[in-house]
């Protein structure tokens, strides 16, 4: 639902790099986005297209490598990677207690583009 | 043709309001204001909360209100009326406040004058969750009738919440809701979470919430304190 502003978020860093390497064309732009984000991959892109109209990074593909929802045991720090089916009743696997930190699935980050 | 090339970016997304968060969190500290980021879903009760919430506290503490509906000054004119000052925040159809719509929200409050300042975030459970207000601290209102399931559908926003308010629970007679099952649904996400149990409606709970509420705004003072030092 806030795809539009995590978008124009990347359109700047974006431009701001391809300013600092005299990018004529950006291609793709490579991100990590966690699974516990709301975002849709398609809706991603028909924003970023929207917004990035007539700049250097028009029609690039963005390439979303999802990172996934880990929770670590509070007793034991074993983890568990989570999802929206497992998560009711999730325990340990090795000592069956049910408290956990996150760990990751939270990311948003840009890793590199492919530009001309 | 010139060829392509890979250029490392390694940047986070959403820094530019992690920032503006951390810029405000740091002026609000140093001028001695609490802020608080109430979320919830449409009709949880989060504006019920906030004048419970007034009339326990304000006495104790100076407050202010920052209101985030999409499009109406119902909720704002409501704080207003029970004497406290309040501004409408425009989100321009935003689904959620960042630090930077905060920031201008607090420019037309006096905070010379204030203790406490509360914003009501915008209904909904998904986006709020995504973007730091700046506040100390996040409350989310769950209410009996949305069901116990919601930590399930929506696992972010209560693994970023420093205190849960269960609300209307002069309906969980009439409901499947089990208090049980939201409580190790939740601990599961966020261990350490506060969960306090409330009713806007019959005032049961209100008085925990307003202790759990006094006690943190406490804590931040005696850190300004220490450091003053
Ligand atoms: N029975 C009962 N009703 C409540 C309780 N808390 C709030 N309500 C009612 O629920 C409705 C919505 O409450 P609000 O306080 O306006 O909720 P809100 O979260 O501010 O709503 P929005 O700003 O529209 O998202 C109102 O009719 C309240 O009177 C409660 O504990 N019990
Ligand atoms: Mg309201
Ligand atoms: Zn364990």
């Amino acid at each position: 639902m806030h795809e539009l502003p995590v978008m124009q978020s990347i359109l700047t860093i974006v431009l701001k790099h391809a300013a600092m390497h005299n990018v004529k064309k950006v291609h793709a732009i490579n991100l990590l986005v966690g699974k516990l984000s709301d975002l849709e991959a398609e809706w991603m892109q028909r924003y970023f297209d929207y917004l990035s109209a007539g700049t250097v990074v028009a029609g690039a593909r963005l390439n979303i490598e999802w990172v996934p929802a880990v929770l670590s045991c509070e007793v034991c720090q074993t983890r568990v990677e989570i999802n929206k089916v497992n998560l009711d009743g999730i325990t340990c696997p090795a000592c069956a207690k049910n408290k956990f930190q996150l760990v990751s699935g939270k990311e948003y980050h840009i890793k590199n583009m492919e530009a001309e | 043709m010139s060829e392509i090339r890979l250029i490392e970016i390694k940047e986070e997304i959403l820094t530019d309001n992690k920032e503006e968060a951390a810029k405000l969190r740091k002026k609000l500290k140093d001028r001695g204001i609490f802020l608080l980021n109430l979320m919830s879903s449409p009709g949880a009760g989060k504006t019920s909360l906030i004048l419970r919430t007034i009339e326990q506290l304000k006495t104790k503490f100076r407050i202010g209100v920052l209101e985030a509906d999409i499009d109406s000054t119902v909720d704002a004119e409501k704080i207003v009326a029970a004497g406290i000052p309040a501004v409408q925040i425009r989100t321009g159809g935003f689904c959620h406040l960042d630090a930077g719509m905060v920031m201008k929200g607090l420019d037309a409050l006096d905070l010379s004058v204030l203790d406490l300042v509360i914003i009501e975030n915008v209904g909904n459970l998904v986006c709020p969750a995504e973007f730091d207000t700046g506040a100390v601290k996040n409350a989310m209102i769950l209410s009996v009738p949305e069901g116990d399931d919601k930590p399930l559908k929506y696992p972010l926003m209560f693994n970023i919440c420093d205190v849960l308010l269960v609300n209307k629970i002069d309906y969980l007679g009439l409901s499947d809701f089990s208090m049980e099952t939201l409580h190790e649904r939740v601990h599961t996400l966020n261990p350490h979470i506060a969960i306090i149990e409330t009713s806007c409606k019959t005032g049961a709970g209100i008085d925990m919430w307003s202790a759990w509420l006094a006690e943190e705004i406490k804590k931040i003072e005696n850190e300004g304190n220490i450091n003053d030092e």
